[in-house]
């Protein structure tokens, strides 16, 4: 979205540094992520771009031993205050893995599960609904919609990760962010998930990792080089791409090393 | 060097063949013990589930029962049954002498008198009139009649006489002796006589301890294991608790019967001999079962499902409960099934707890007194009577049935209701 044309900014980091234990696997990262628009992050593996995503719905939290410094500011807050509570941020940040990671329950509980912890339909319909337009939007419900009852285990992998999506939208959140979400999946799968990806950032902020550099170019507007825990570059998808200022893109991308 | 690598490739064939061997034999000895294993058990334990009944016709004679006329139900009840029941056996052999009285009266247990007593308060109008009575016949004949007893042995190391002998013999060729299904052992109390004594107050027992020891154990090992793998921080301390769940898990059992006795009967006062004390002792053996049963399952169940819950805005608990937790009980439970069984079968820490003393009623709640299945096995073994030989084979048989079926239903849980994930 443009207004006056200038971009708006979603996210906005600064000096962000990651340590697991004593090591640290990213260093001073300062990285801004326009809203409604696909950022891909890319770089070799053990680059730290999974690291920084999971930084940004304080999925982090979990490992005990890593520690987060410097500020990530989304919508004038920082998240890493400590008046920050995680289960409203990953309420307006949702997460999809690389893994397809359906819960072990019906299609019609995967999509359910989160609006119902978030209290966010009052009636059987009103779920029913955000259960149906969920999957319209992952554009699922075609699918599944004779057998919302049956277990999400059951779908194809690509299905899986779809509902995943879906499971994600189903609490609306501002921002999705998205684990190299189709490298468990078939080329087919992998370009139904790539045209909703493009579909869903009309309403959402996405920011997606990947090892795809074709991906990447197909997907995004901005994309943003890792390597060895820091940030090369970053900029508009076109110009990394096609007109990269630092070497070590200039390598990656034309597949020299990584 | 082409002939080498022939003889290498020989080598290694043979290798496999031998392990192979080696492999089947072990299950073969295996099968071999359980088997003979088994065959022991039924063979000796089989007859347990007959009883023989000597029928003795009986004269209720109401004079003998010191009964007035038309007598109520409460005068029934009353009545002495002993005199009638003395002559009825007395009258097997009418030229018997006093000894001899005594030995007939021996041929049947000493229930004589209630059973005969039973007859008359199912039908009242039997006063004054004959009826062939079912008497259950001493333990000795019991064997005899089963072919268990050596009739051969001499008389003074024999437990039944000569004319007890003659007189059975008698009885059968008339076929006044008959082997019924011995509903008894399942419905009576222990007992000293043989013939009289069942497993009824040693199967409550067992069922009431392991409901003591389920409530306890269960509740307490589940929400230990939860909080050590979900919540608890991993550092030094939380890895010595752990070590310590380990080794409580392989402390003999005949310690935690010490601890029983030493704090439940010593300090806390708690009735000795009850289902109670032996739920709470078995409980302390239960419980590092059903937390490293716990804790696996718990592990088992993939990071992602946590990550995707947490993602959702799940808090910590929600995540655990919601998903965490249902998803790890079929292990739970089956591990948790495992360890109940193995404390059905515990013997030790019960008798010092003193659930090994003699109990001929049948508990009614677990602070009532009472043995236990694998308690009144090593009681009877331990009785010198030949007729306990085929109860304690019985007894072993219900255990063992028992048993199997705990686990059958631990492996259907875990069968039917384990989730399986991508």
């Amino acid at each position: 979205m443009k207004k006056n044309g200038v971009k708006m900014i979603k996210i906005n980091s600064k000096n962000v540094d990651v340590f697991y234990g004593k090591k640290q696997a990213l260093f001073n990262i300062n990285l801004d992520i326009q809203e409604n628009q696909v950022t891909a992050l890319i770089g070799p593996s053990g680059c730290g771009k999974s690291t920084f995503l999971r930084c940004l719905n304080r999925m982090n939290d979990v490992i005990d031993i890593c520690r987060v410094k410097g500020q990530i500011i989304i919508n004038d807050f920082d998240i890493n205050d400590k008046s920050c509570d995680v289960v409203r941020l990953r309420e307006k940040i949702g997460m999809v893995f690389q893994k397809p990671n359906p819960f072990p329950k019906t299609i019609y509980e995967n999509i359910s599960y989160g609006p119902t912890i978030h209290g966010m339909a009052q009636s059987k319909n009103e779920m029913d609904e955000i259960v149906e337009t969920s999957l319209k939007k992952a554009a699922l419900w075609e699918e599944v919609k004779d057998r919302l009852h049956e277990p999400g285990t059951g779908l194809s992998g690509g299905q899986q990760q779809r509902l995943c999506i879906a499971r994600a939208i189903s609490v609306k959140p501002e921002v999705i962010l998205m684990d190299e979400p189709c490298s468990a999946l078939d080329p087919i799968a992998t370009a139904q998930i790539e045209e909703l990806i493009d579909e869903l950032k009309k309403d959402h902020t996405i920011i997606i990792v990947t090892h795809s550099m074709a991906q990447a170019a197909r997907v995004s507007q901005n994309t943003g080089f890792f390597h060895l825990g820091e940030l090369i570059e970053h900029g508009s998808t076109d110009k990394i791409f096609k007109n990269p200022e630092n070497k070590k893109t200039q390598d990656y991308i034309t597949g020299r090393f990584g | 060097m082409n002939k080498n690598k022939e003889q290498l490739l020989n080598k290694r064939y043979k290798a496999e063949k031998r392990f192979r061997l080696y492999g089947q034999s072990a299950i073969f000895m295996a099968l071999l013990f359980l088997t003979i294993f088994i065959f022991k058990i039924f063979s000796t334990g089989y007859s347990a589930f007959q009883k023989t009944w000597l029928i003795v016709p009986v004269t209720f004679d109401a004079e003998l029962m010191m009964l007035e006329q038309n007598p109520s139900k409460e005068d029934l009840k009353d009545a002495d049954y002993y005199d009638i029941a003395l002559k009825s056996m007395a009258d097997l052999d009418p030229n018997a002498n006093e000894d001899q009285e005594n030995e007939l009266k021996r041929m049947v247990s000493y229930f004589f008198e209630r059973e005969i007593k039973r007859e008359l308060l199912n039908d009242p109008s039997l006063i004054g009139k004959t009826k062939d009575v079912y008497l259950t016949a001493s333990d000795d004949l019991d064997q005899v009649f089963k072919g268990n007893y050596p009739r051969d042995l001499p008389e003074d190391q024999r437990r039944v006489t000569d004319y007890q002998l003659k007189i059975f013999d008698q009885l059968v060729e008339l076929g006044k002796v008959e082997s019924k299904f011995n509903l008894s052992f399942f419905t009576y109390p222990d007992s000293r006589e043989a013939e009289l004594a069942g497993i009824a107050s040693s199967f409550m027992g067992s069922i009431f301890s392991i409901l003591v020891c389920l409530m306890i154990a269960f509740p307490v090992a589940v929400l230990a294991a939860i909080y050590l793998e979900e919540f608890a921080p991993k550092n030094r301390f939380t890895d010595f608790i752990e070590v310590n769940i380990n080794n409580l898990a392989a402390v003999p059992s005949i310690v935690f019967g010490l601890l029983g006795l030493g704090i439940l009967l010593a300090v806390f006062q708690l009735p000795r001999s009850t289902p109670l004390v032996g739920g709470i002792t078995l409980s302390l053996m239960t419980l590092p079962t059903i937390i490293i049963a716990c804790r696996a399952s718990l592990k088992a169940v993939p990071p992602s499902i946590r990550e995707a819950a947490l993602a959702m805005g799940a808090s910590k608990m929600q995540t655990t409960m919601h998903h965490t937790v249902p998803l790890s009980m079929p292990g739970t439970l089956s591990g948790t099934i495992i360890g109940l069984a193995q404390a059905l079968g515990e013997t030790a820490p019960l008798i010092l707890i003193g659930m090994v003393a003699f109990v001929n009623t049948i508990p009614g709640s677990p602070l009532d007194p009472a043995a236990s299945l694998p308690v009144q096995i090593y009681i009877w073994a331990e009785s010198a009577e030949r007729g306990f030989v085929e109860k304690v084979s019985a007894c072993i048989m219900v255990l063992l049935g028992f048993l199997i079926i705990m686990n059958l239903f631990a492996q259907i849980i875990r069968h039917k209701f384990e989730k399986k994930w991508s």
